[in-house]
């Protein structure tokens, strides 16, 4: 799922950030097993498009039914407390972006039947930024996202 | 080697377990300089997974913008109390830990 | 560590955060207390506090024991709520010793280590780096301290003589800054960037700094211990390098626990 098809990636790049992009069934899958390998093109990615890219999908659309709770300031960015909860229906999968970081993707996590959509970890924030939950229904991506202002760190003691 | 995790698995209303984790991990980035001006090497956990009864209840994949000693926190349908929830992290340089919890 | 010049980051902090008056500052504390209480649900030190309770019950040292037999104030081997009733009087040692101190005592007399190696480096200072079994052992034996009354014992004329050297040091103005800790910490409202800074006059505010350190700092990914607290208040104001154990840092800590009587045992603590 790695390989990217050149026309698919043309096509994205023109679709700007957040344009809902006609979403076709995505044709990579994230793999189904529990223990699949560390996507690095996933991670490596600098944008939440491209990150969607790399997780298989070929578009993304807003979504109200996802919640992002987070601070709307967070003391320190090396600590930012992040919640995703997701109401769309079969829910497979929870990625967290944050748009300025060197690294976009924080961390994505596959949602078993059973399991609620509904996680929460803590990122790091170089700075003040969007950030995005890539959420993963029925094949399609939604995007909800919030902005956090982060307070300058690195003044230790 | 690599320090145990912090577990808590509690029973909730309505039958659900919910699952909350401390990593013990430096979570390196590979973007900062130590004192002399070198790259620290990026070290962090990549791949996480939960079991409860053998059944994966959670697949996780972190990069290195997750924040030191990670937390992790998911619930499931299901559970009972004095069932285990294993967890499993590795991490880019081959590090592996497995703890578990009793469901309370 | 990085250079921190306190008043200037205060207007820094209000220049970036506060600019459209009062109202959005009040939003802004608003928001930072969220902040703070998101991460008090998940404490990192907690996994020190294990690593902590693992080295208390573990057979170390030339001697081969544990440190199960320590006493710490409350009689051999107890350990809950000692945090609260530290500093005081040894008969033992016939001087007041902290709880760092009596740790590092009963290390060197029950288990036979060297205190020249367990004071040598005391903290974990480098980004990154492990933290030290002292670290992780204070860890554990605070969090036995949680919710346990603040009481430092003043009976003692020692205990007593300690309390008026630490309350003497404490606004003793020296340094390149002619700062006192009483510059910072011994009048209302003073904050650097967006911390408000506790007043040791004030019962609720010396409770509430007492009371939360130990504390795991988000901005070092590492939990420090009072004794550090005091070294490094003490590297803020440019004074001598504060030495770990020493009779002054014990002094002090005996200042502020007194001052923070009654108040209620949160530590280790979540902070910025």
């Amino acid at each position: 799922m790695q390989t990217m098809n050149r026309g698919r990636r043309q096509t994205l790049q023109s679709g700007g950030a957040f344009a809902i992009i006609a979403a076709a069934v995505s044709a990579g899958i994230l793999p189904a097993s529990a223990f699949a390998d560390w996507n690095k093109a996933a991670f490596d990615a600098k944008t939440v498009n491209d990150v969607v890219k790399a997780l298989g999908g070929s578009g993304i659309e807003k979504s109200a039914d996802i919640t992002i709770t987070a601070p709307d300031i967070a003391e320190n960015g090396a600590v930012v407390p992040v919640a995703v909860a997701s109401k769309i229906a079969g829910t497979q999968s929870i990625a967290i972006v944050v748009e300025k970081n060197p690294y976009a993707l924080a961390a994505q996590f596959d949602i078993p039947a059973g399991t609620e959509a509904n996680i929460g970890t803590r990122v790091k924030m170089g700075q003040s930024s969007n950030v995005h939950a890539v959420v993963k229904a029925g094949g399609k991506y939604f995007v909800a996202t919030k902005e956090v202002k982060v307070t300058l760190g690195g003044c230790g003691g | 080697m690599a320090d145990p995790m912090r577990i808590r698995a509690q029973l909730k209303d309505g039958g659900v377990t919910e699952v909350r984790v401390l990593m013990a991990h430096v979570m390196e980035t590979g973007q900062r300089k130590d004192g002399a001006g070198n790259t620290v090497p990026a070290h962090h956990i990549q791949g996480i997974t939960a079991t409860w009864n053998g059944k994966p209840v959670l697949a996780a994949q972190f990069g290195p913008s997750v924040s030191q000693n990670p937390v992790l926190n998911f619930s499931f349908k299901g559970g009972a109390k004095g069932e285990k929830v294993i967890i499993t992290w590795t991490d880019n340089k081959g590090d592996k830990r497995t703890d578990e919890a009793t469901i309370s | 560590m990085k250079k921190c010049r306190v008043a200037a980051i205060a207007v820094i902090a209000a220049a970036v955060w506060l600019p459209a008056g009062p109202s959005l500052a009040q939003d802004t504390t608003k928001e930072i207390e969220r902040y703070r209480q998101m991460l008090a649900d998940g404490n990192p030190a907690e996994l020190l506090e294990m690593r902590g309770e693992g080295l208390w019950k573990e057979k170390r040292g030339p001697k081969n024991v544990s440190l199960e037999a320590c006493d710490l104030g409350l009689g051999a081997g107890k350990v809950q709520g000692v945090n609260a009733v530290l500093p005081r009087y040894f008969a033992d040692v016939n001087r007041v010793m902290d709880l760092e101190s009596r740790l590092v005592h009963c290390q060197v007399t029950l288990q036979g280590l060297n205190r020249a190696d367990l004071v040598k480096r005391p903290y974990s200072l480098a980004a990154g780096e492990r933290q030290t079994d002292h670290e992780a052992l204070v860890a554990y034996l605070v969090g036995q301290s949680r919710g346990a009354k603040v009481n430092v014992p003043q009976a003692h004329p020692l205990e007593q003589a300690a309390f008026k050297r630490g309350e003497q040091m404490f606004h003793f103005r020296g340094g390149p800054y002619d700062f006192s800790c009483a510059t910072c910490h011994g009048e209302e409202g003073q904050r650097i960037r967006l911390q408000d800074l506790p007043n040791f006059g004030t019962p609720a505010d010396a409770q509430r700094a007492f009371t939360t350190w130990p504390a795991y700092r988000v901005s070092q990914g590492a939990m420090r211990t009072m004794q550090w607290r005091i070294f490094d208040c003490f590297r803020q104001q440019r004074m001598p390098e504060l030495i770990f154990l020493s009779q002054a840092s014990i002094d002090l800590i005996t200042y502020m626990g007194v001052k923070a009587k009654d108040g209620t045992m949160d530590v280790p603590a979540i902070k910025r």
